[in-house]
């Protein structure tokens, strides 16, 4: 046997965002096998500052549910995707979720555009490598993948591109074409 | 025990209310391997039996279906307990051989 198998397990994490039903969840399972994951924001935690455990019988949560899917490229090679809750009052993961991930893509729905904008930002600032997939819901781009950079005024290295979430292919690509970008990103980093 | 469920759950009653798990975090895509076979409740049975071979904390959570906050409290007693390792996985920065291996694997779906 080569030295492959003995060598440290690697997992990679993508982060698959965009806005409120936007086609996250469609995205991850067409890849992969998909779990909900469950996470929690400890509400009594919010805006007091304190961190000491008096007083934990008291503390109530919310339970966000994620989803959480794993592609195994080959034994102690493993891509886990994370779709990220839409909605921004359940960002309070994604610092972590971002954390040392190899990326992400932004599915933007080209019938509301903004919405992808907050996910954009976050990526921006945290130097996070992501591309854009534009979901054509009914199976045609009303938008030019130009449009799209425009209206979202994105840097000209960021990829852009139409896909179906729902088919294996599509989904296939986008992946496909974040790991390559990741991959330059990486290639030209101090 | 309240029974006032809705979208406020206390998932902590598992860990005894505590929300902190001892020692360092543990990340999400970190391995679990059981190294012990006493379990304590249930829920420590049931990882013990999930992590016969290596499991992310990630999969442990989303198998019992238990929030990841609760999972690292019961994860980190059990590895003080000696019932488990933990392992991370190789970190933030793969290297170049390793991404064209993903994109090969990717594209071979
Ligand atoms: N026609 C059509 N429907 C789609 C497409 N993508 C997703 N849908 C549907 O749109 C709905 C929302 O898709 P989801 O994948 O659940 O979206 P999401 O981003 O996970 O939604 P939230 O988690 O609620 O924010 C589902 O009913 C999908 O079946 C598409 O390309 N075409
Ligand atoms: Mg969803």
């Amino acid at each position: 046997m080569d030295s492959a198998l003995s060598e440290d397990p690697v997992a990679l994490k993508i982060l698959i965002a965009g806005g409120f039903g936007v086609g996250k969840t469609t995205l991850v399972g067409s890849i992969s096998e998909i779990k909900p994951l469950k996470t929690e924001e400890i509400l009594s935690d919010r805006g007091i500052g304190v961190d000491d455990l008096d007083g934990v019988e008291g503390k109530t949560t919310t339970t966000v549910a994620m989803d959480f899917g794993r592609i195994t490229i080959r034994e102690g090679l493993v891509v886990y995707l994370f779709g990220t809750p839409g909605q921004e009052r359940f960002w309070f993961m994604w610092d972590e979720l971002s954390y040392g991930a190899l990326g992400a893509v932004v599915i933007a729905d080209t019938r509301r555009l903004t919405d992808c904008f907050p996910s954009i930002d976050y990526f921006e600032q945290r130097g996070t490598p992501f591309v854009v997939a534009v979901n054509c819901f009914d199976g045609e781009a009303s938008h030019s993948v130009e449009d799209v950079k425009i209206a979202l005024d994105l840097e000209d290295h960021v990829p852009v591109l139409l896909c179906d979430v729902r088919k294996r292919s599509s989904a296939k690509e986008v992946m496909i074409a974040l790991v390559e970008h990741s991959l330059r990103t990486l290639a030209t980093a101090p | 025990m309240d029974d006032e469920a809705g979208p406020i759950v206390r998932p902590y009653a598992l860990t005894k209310g505590r929300t902190r798990p001892s020692g360092a975090m543990l990340d999400l895509l970190a391995l679990v391997t059981a190294t012990g076979e006493a379990a304590g409740s249930p829920e420590q049975e049931a990882i013990l039996r999930l992590a016969r071979s290596p499991i992310s904390v990630a999969d442990v959570a989303a198998d019992l279906d238990l929030p990841v906050g609760v999972v690292r409290v019961l994860l980190a007693d059990m590895r003080d307990q000696g019932l488990i390792s933990v392992t991370s996985q190789a970190g933030p920065r793969p290297s170049e051989r390793v991404l064209k291996e993903v994109i090969n694997g990717l594209r071979a779906l």
